[in-house]
């Protein structure tokens, strides 16, 4: 305290030192500490008025307004913009520190590097058929995504609990994908292969979420987490595409072709290692992106807003809406699933606290055109089936294309209510949040259930 | 008196929408209000109002809005939205219905004391 002689209480200096204590928890923002400090320097005008002296006006307004440590933890909770971290784990255990957490993430990112070469090196892949084209393919998320699920059961401290969770999951994915018979070049194969990382990055969410799923506040954080690791990951991709261009470039000028050791080892390698990494980063330096990746939403979400809008005018006005043949489809289905990416993350790095705006609007408008699209989809599913009866193509269309309806209409519903002042942003988060395991289930089943009831073709 | 930490968070809520019906206030005075209106039994760590006013203005109930007090420092106001006074005219029913089914409950029990110790319960 700063105690001398002739100034026995200088409560400037107090207040600031208590604001300053207050600004070190990254859950308060400068906007809570204003108002909190306006509380503190009203409580202590009355208490003076009363007859008592600054410094114990001081000590009582402050204690009165609770320990600041549970205070920001509440205030955390609250804003659930990924800060309840820095509250949790702010206290790093006896060698956790950073050093140690940048060997961590140094070690599984080798690790992950290893694992994709480990099936060659060993011979496992088999030679002379149809497994040897696919068997990457089929198996490229179990490689790298486990890595960095270890990580997060590492840095969040999860335990048996969370290593059983993870490698229990791992390990059932990695033998259901290779002991099952599929038929040479099945659909249910490739069907498998593209939902199966959906499965092994929810895994990653638990692990992420720190208390296995529990609450909203960590849901959403997870969500912002995948929109800024997607990001970081393509940085780090564009950078080491460059970086290898330029390396085989200078190769090739003195006469050695290094082409094959870049296919061979460095481009699988780097892209799984690369996945740890962009994790770890996302983690580190999360501030960066954090006012990047809302701007890159807005840029983007009124372009698929005219993209949708135009696909749904020429569909209607030509009249080819009804008639989609299989590529336009499954080109369809791809476009729905990044637009629905788009608004996972547009929501979760919106500020709740903001009342609805014209971006707000826009949002609904992209629900909206995607939903009608996702209508337009479905019609043409069903004519296709009534058609050719089912596969498991069709099949997988049609459960993708349900979901994406029901979950359309829900944000649609919610952004309308919230644009007209019926309910609160956190409704609408809420909805967002309670879909996740709707579609974790779909790609589990897709992956698990859909190759035997198609007779692995 | 200390009330139980659920009755706390379940009580604080209508509390808050109820004070901000009269009209717009800031947190200082919210809390003196309900210190006030309680005879001073009510005494909340002050601090932890302000999470639940932020949570309340996510959830549509309440918007605020930053002026500049007479003492120079900048205040945040809140006020009741379409959506607050609905949520408060339901709350409002619902504790309504508990207060009046518990007094008269106690006051039946005041009427005939000693009729407890039967099976009532059960």
């Amino acid at each position: 305290m700063v105690t001398s002689p002739d100034n026995p209480f200088d409560s400037d200096a107090q207040i600031a030192a208590w604001r300053q204590y207050l600004e070190q928890h990254r859950a308060l923002t400068e906007a809570d500490a204003d108002e909190l400090e306006d509380h503190l320097c009203a409580e202590m005008e009355r208490l003076q008025q009363g007859g008592l002296s600054a410094d114990e006006a001081f000590l009582i307004a402050s204690k009165r307004l609770g320990k600041l440590d549970s205070v920001a933890r509440e205030y955390a909770e609250v804003h659930s913009r990924r800060l309840w971290q820095h509250l949790v784990y702010s206290q790093p255990e006896k060698g956790y520190g950073w050093r140690w957490e940048l060997l961590v993430v140094l070690v599984l990112a080798i690790a992950a590097a290893m694992a994709i070469k480990l099936p060659d090196l060993m011979a496992w892949v088999p030679y002379d058929d149809f497994y040897a084209d696919l068997f990457y393919p089929q198996n490229l998320a179990l490689f790298g995504l486990p890595f960095v699920g270890a990580y997060f059961v590492i840095k969040r401290q999860l335990g048996l609990r969370g290593w059983l969770l993870l490698s229990g999951t791992t390990l059932m994915l990695t033998l259901a994908v290779n002991t099952y018979p599929f038929v040479d070049y099945a659909d249910t194969l490739m069907l498998s292969a593209i939902h199966l990382p959906i499965v092994l990055w929810f895994v990653i969410g638990v692990c992420y979420s720190g208390n296995f799923w529990q609450s909203q506040s960590r849901r959403m954080d997870f969500i912002r987490f995948s929109g800024e690791f997607a990001i970081y990951y393509l940085l780090i991709a564009l950078g080491g595409v460059v970086l290898t261009a330029v390396t085989v470039g200078l190769f090739g000028f003195i006469g050695l072709d290094i082409g094959d050791l870049v296919a061979v080892w460095i481009l699988p390698c780097g892209a799984m290692g690369a996945l740890v990494i962009a994790a770890y980063l996302v983690e580190a330096k999360q501030s960066l992106l954090e006012s990047m990746a809302p701007v890159l939403t807005r840029v983007f979400t009124p372009m698929f807003v005219i993209v949708l809008m135009t696909l749904l005018l020429t569909m209607l006005i030509t009249g080819q809406g009804f008639a989609l043949e299989r590529e336009v489809l499954i080109g369809l289905d791809i476009l729905l699933v990044v637009v629905l990416g788009l608004l996972l993350y547009g929501v979760s790095s919106r500020d709740p606290q903001q009342p609805p705006g014209l971006f707000d609007s826009l949002q609904w408008l992209l629900v909206s055109a995607a939903l009608l699209l996702d209508l337009l989809a479905l019609v043409a599913i069903a004519e296709r089936l009534s058609e050719f009866g089912f596969s498991a193509n069709r099949a997988a269309a049609l459960g993708e294309n349900l979901i994406l309806l029901f979950s359309l209409s829900g944000y649609a519903w919610h952004y309308w209510r919230f644009l007209r002042g019926k309910q609160g942003f956190s409704a609408l988060e809420q909805w967002q949040t309670a879909m996740i395991p709707v579609y974790v289930a779909w790609a589990l089943v897709v992956v698990l259930l859909l190759p035997p009831l198609f007779s692995f073709t | 008196m200390n009330l139980s930490k659920d009755l706390m968070a379940a009580s604080s809520t209508p509390l808050v929408l109820g004070i901000l019906a009269d009209g717009e206030s800031y947190g200082y005075d919210i809390a003196k209000r309900v210190e006030q209106l309680s005879g001073g039994a009510l005494n909340w760590t002050d601090g932890m109002l302000y999470p639940l006013l932020h949570r309340l203005e996510q959830q549509g109930l309440l918007e605020a809005r930053w002026r500049v007090a007479d003492s120079g420092r900048k205040r945040k106001y809140y006020g009741l939205t379409e959506l607050g006074q609905c949520s408060l005219r339901h709350q409002q029913q619902q504790w309504q219905l508990i207060t009046r089914t518990l007094s008269r409950i106690w006051n039946d029990t005041h009427q005939q004391t000693g009729a407890l110790s039967d099976g009532h319960f059960a």
